[in-house]
């Protein structure tokens, strides 16, 4: 039985005349890992930012978890995670100061508070950094950080924008297994990435391109509709038309 | 309620963490309440003296011992004439010309009247006015003297006069700095809780972490309540320590009561807090929000009456003064530190202040908002 | 030159995009002239008195009446016993007390001797001096009057002639003060500013290995502000000649050039701020606090230098703000030459090469 977590209908933001994003129009499954692709300045971030209720829409309908964009942020916000493209956690707390100070803005109690940092930290290997400040840790390991403050409160939904620029391939694949993880448990994970190796690890994926989606499908069947070996080729079908970039 | 307790928790660390902000916290107070009394020292007083005395009688001679005797002079020229003086005020050495004429004793005694050219260079007006006050004021008492001994002399008819005699409360020695420490505290504690409140907040925008906030569920008052706790004791510790400076440096005590004080500056700091907040809502760089705060609070410092007086102003800058915060907290600091003035007499500015408070951190929540 | 052109052209795209700060560049000037030009005026006027008139016959009301009728003073209230004093004063709507004892008409016919007790709130003593001596005077000239049928002898009557500003009017001491003011803020906070954000976000690094040199990466940050703010020189001067009727008694190709000198000063400040740290907030807490408040205080143009204790006159040497102080209000306001400025101009062009010198040098240092 598959149930729609996140369900939006011809979704669109304008900025004047720019449209950014152009009539989005998808369902995403609970525990679904859904890959949202798309060239640079595509409108990828605009539509995330209005799924998690960061921007408001100029149109169209959208609910995430059952709840409206529109009326019911504050309660969508309490059911979803976010990790932005640029690194946001403070890097002027420690690891540990960190994760107990999101958890804190979550309304996790004391005890859970301890107890999953705990276990965050054994799980990300973090011991012997944990009481040290974050600007001194590595990108990769920053990262990793930043998805498990995301997961933290065990939200439905985590949204992810291009979590894994700028690392190398090891610490990718690693930042996958934890994302593996949380869909295991249940947290339906939506994706922004620029790796097309990383389009393959998807349940499905939708490409956008000038603020629309072009195409909507799971790899196996996309590269087969393109009659395309690999993702990297449909891709390059359909985002070499792209009037903008950035 | 929770989530305000990890909101301070988190806001204190930072602020604990960063040296440079500490610094500026507890350092540049202490630094400015001892050098800025000092520099910003008004009182009249090592006035450059000019003198060109054509007359070299012994009434020109008394006079003008006295007048250095004043304490208020300083004999830097004694010129033969009107333009070599005139050179020496080109070149700032002197700010006043005192021109006796020829034939001043003589005169005086024959005709019982003489005139004197005083000349002042008036570039700075309040110097330019004193000084001359004090040249006019001297002159009147040889004046009086010399014609005490005439009378003594000839036993000429008494005429009517009028003693004026002067008392200086408050601060009878006239010292300046009692005057500008209470004024200068008010602006420092100003300037901390508005600059470090609008800088905070947008150094979060530029970092992005605010985003990060943005997504949680956490309350806009919580929000705000976590930004604007830490940066109140903070405002409240500066201001402790301002009192303490000048106690032990300028033995100043403050006259009313403390209990008072610290009510209206915990007030005072929650409008100006706002006013940080309000701020940061409109700006998106720390450089923005550093030059739009400096500019409020540069017309705040100079209509706020912290160097001239708010009475002389003409009258729409004293309608302006009256929209200013800071006036309010030089007017009231001055009150209670030097006069002792009590809760009734300080009431009407409190309750302005209060009206501040409400008005700029309600236009603050209105005005933040999580979602673009 | 082609390329600098380009650059030059980059640096004030940048500027000329951020409108917000832009506005506040060329607002902050015209909203200085107007406070100080208008609203800080250090005459004293309309000061509220409160007359205790213990006498209230036809020499008292008279006395009354002309204190009222001078400018320095507003009788805010009358009052009948002394104790109403003292609440004034606490409330802060009174600035002095005019206690005219009993019968003072009759002492003042009949015993030719009678006193007249000031009292002035001296919170603030310069007004309480002031307000001292205007209240003083005007009983003088009062007294004048009663005697008027009686020959004083022995009057020495000064004539005060105030030289160069005989309205004592605010603005010819602080109008070359904002200009000092207003040139460093934007050249010195500006400059390091906005070189600093070039090495924060990297992009320093990609101008320096470009076959530009780097000498002229920072000239053409430095040209706009400098361009900036000969706009804001010029816009104080027309406002100060056209809305202050201030005097340029001078020559103005003096004044410019003088004043391009200290521009470049400031930029030299500002560069060797920027050499010297690495972020945003450290320079512009430098240019803040360093820079900024050091030009206010010890310039000379809010507080007589004089009064301060001597390591800090020694200290004001250093300011270059002073010396660029002294040398418009010699050729603005005094109407002075060169040839009476040349000492400081030489100062301010020695300054200029000293920062010159050491910031090129420590550039050089970090780049190997």
């Amino acid at each position: 039985m598959k149930e729609a977590v996140i369900k939006t209908e011809n979704l669109t933001k304008r900025f004047g005349d720019f449209i950014a994003t152009n009539a989005l129009t998808l369902e995403v499954y609970t525990g679904e890992i859904f890959g949202f692709l798309g060239a640079n300045g595509a409108g990828k971030t605009t539509a995330m930012r209005m799924l998690c209720g960061l921007s408001i829409p100029s149109s169209g309908n959208a609910t995430i978890a059952g709840y409206d964009v529109y009326r019911e942020t504050e309660r969508i916000k309490k059911n979803i995670g976010y990790m932005s493209q640029k690194f946001s956690l403070y890097e002027d707390l420690t690891v540990l100061e960190n994760i107990r100070f999101f958890g804190g803005i979550y309304g996790l109690s004391d005890d859970e508070i301890a107890r999953k940092s705990d276990a965050l930290i054994t799980q990300l290997g973090l011991q012997n950094e944990a009481k040290k400040l974050v600007s001194g840790l590595p990108l990769g390991w920053k990262q990793k950080l930043s998805f498990s403050v995301a997961v933290l409160h065990q939200p439905k939904i985590v949204f992810l924008d291009e979590p894994t620029g700028g690392v190398d391939p090891v610490t990718r694949r690693q930042f996958w297994n934890l994302i593996y993880d949380a869909a295991e448990k249940g947290v339906t994970v939506f994706v922004t990435t620029h790796y097309m190796d990383e389009a393959e690890y998807c349940n499905r994926v939708s490409i956008m391109v000038d603020g629309k989606i072009e195409a909507l499908d799971t790899p196996h069947n996309l590269k087969k509709k393109f009659n395309a070996f690999s993702m990297d080729e449909v891709f390059y079908q359909l985002a070499r038309g792209a009037q903008r970039a950035e | 309620m929770r989530a305000i307790k990890f909101l301070l928790q988190k806001e204190f660390r930072q602020i604990f963490r960063n040296r440079s902000i500490l610094a500026m916290i507890l350092v540049m107070p202490v630094m400015q309440l001892i050098i800025l009394p000092l520099a910003a020292n008004y009182e009249v007083k090592n006035i450059n003296l000019s003198v060109v005395d054509h007359d070299h009688s012994s009434y020109s001679q008394k006079m003008i011992t006295k007048i250095i005797s004043s304490g208020y002079f300083r004999l830097t020229g004694y010129n033969r004439s009107y333009g070599e003086a005139f050179h020496l005020i080109e070149s700032d050495e002197a700010d006043v010309i005192l021109e006796i004429p020829d034939g001043f004793e003589r005169n005086l005694i024959r005709e019982d009247e003489q005139k004197l050219l005083v000349a002042v260079n008036a570039i700075n007006g309040v110097k330019a006015n004193l000084g001359g006050a004090y040249l006019a004021s001297i002159i009147r008492d040889y004046n009086q003297e010399i014609r005490i001994d005439f009378l003594q002399n000839n036993r000429f008819n008494v005429i009517p006069t009028i003693d004026v005699t002067s008392s200086n409360w408050f601060n009878p020695n006239l010292n300046y700095q009692v005057y500008m420490v209470p004024g200068i505290l008010a602006v420092l504690v100003t300037m901390i809780g508005g600059f470090l409140t609008a800088l905070n907040i947008v150094k979060e925008k530029e970092a992005g972490t605010i985003e990060q906030i943005n997504v949680t569920p956490i309350r806009k008052h919580h929000f705000i309540l976590g930004k604007l706790i830490p940066f109140w004791v903070l405002g409240n510790i500066v201001f402790t320590i301002g009192l303490l400076v000048a106690w032990l440096i300028y033995g100043i005590i403050p006259v009313g009561s403390l209990a008072l004080l610290y009510g209206f500056v915990s007030i005072y700091l929650l409008a100006v807090l706002g006013l940080g907040l309000l701020v940061s809502t409109f700006c998106e760089t720390q450089q923005q929000a550093m030059f739009i705060m400096f500019f409020f609070m540069m017309i705040f410092i100079l209509l706020g009456g912290l160097f001239t007086a708010i009475d002389s102003m003409p009258e729409w800058a004293q309608v302006v003064t009256r929209f200013n915060p800071v006036s309010y907290l030089i007017t009231v600091m001055r009150m209670v530190i030097l006069k002792g003035s009590t809760f009734q007499d300080v009431a009407p500015h409190l309750g302005i202040i209060a009206l501040f408070a409400i008005g700029l951190n309600g236009w603050a929540i209105v005005n933040y908002k999580k979602a673009s | 030159m082609k390329q600098l052109r380009i650059f030059i052209r980059k640096e004030f795209a940048h500027v000329l995009r951020d409108r917000k700060t832009l506005l506040i560049l060329f607002g902050m000037p015209v909203v200085q002239i107007l406070i100080f030009g208008f609203a800080l005026t250090n005459e004293v006027k309309n000061s509220k008195i409160l007359v205790v008139d213990h006498a209230r016959d036809i020499a008292s009301q008279q006395l009354v009446a002309q204190i009222e009728a001078s400018r320095y003073f507003e009788i805010e209230k009358t009052a009948w016993n002394q104790q109403q004093i003292e609440r004034g004063f606490h409330e802060g709507q009174i600035k002095m007390a005019i206690v005219i004892p009993v019968n003072f008409g009759q002492e003042l016919m009949h015993q030719n001797d009678v006193q007249v007790q000031l009292i002035a709130d001296a919170s603030d003593p310069n007004l309480a001096t002031t307000l001292i001596n205007y209240a003083s005077s005007v009983i003088q000239d009062y007294q004048l009057q009663v005697n008027e049928t009686t020959k004083i002898p022995y009057r020495i009557i000064p004539e005060t002639r105030m030289l160069y500003n005989p309205q004592l009017k605010g603005a010819h001491n602080f109008v070359p003060g904002v200009m000092a003011l207003v040139l460093m803020l934007v050249c010195v906070m500006m400059t390091a500013v906005s070189i600093v954000k070039e090495k924060e976000a990297g992009t320093m690094e990609i101008l320096l290995v470009s076959p530009f040199k780097p000498i002229l990466v920072i000239l053409s940050k430095a040209i706009p502000y400098l361009l900036l703010s000969l706009v804001n020189v010029t816009s104080i001067l027309l406002l100060s000649v056209f809305l202050l009727d201030l005097p340029v008694h001078g020559s103005i190709v003096l004044l410019f050039a003088e004043s391009t000198l200290f521009i470049i000063t400031c930029l030299s400040l500002g560069i060797f701020i920027s050499v010297k740290t690495d972020s945003q907030q450290t320079a512009m807490l430098i240019s803040l606090m360093g820079m900024l408040l050091p030009t206010i205080l010890f310039s000379g143009f809010m507080f007589p230098i004089e009064n301060m204790p001597v390591p800090l006159q020694i200290l004001t040497n250093i300011i270059p703000a002073k010396w660029y102080y002294i040398i418009v209000k010699s050729i603005m306001i005094k109407g002075l030459g060169i040839a009476s400025i040349w000492k400081e101009t030489l100062i301010l062009a020695g300054i200029t090469v000293f920062l010159l010198v050491i910031s090129i040098k420590s550039f050089k240092i970090r780049l190997a």
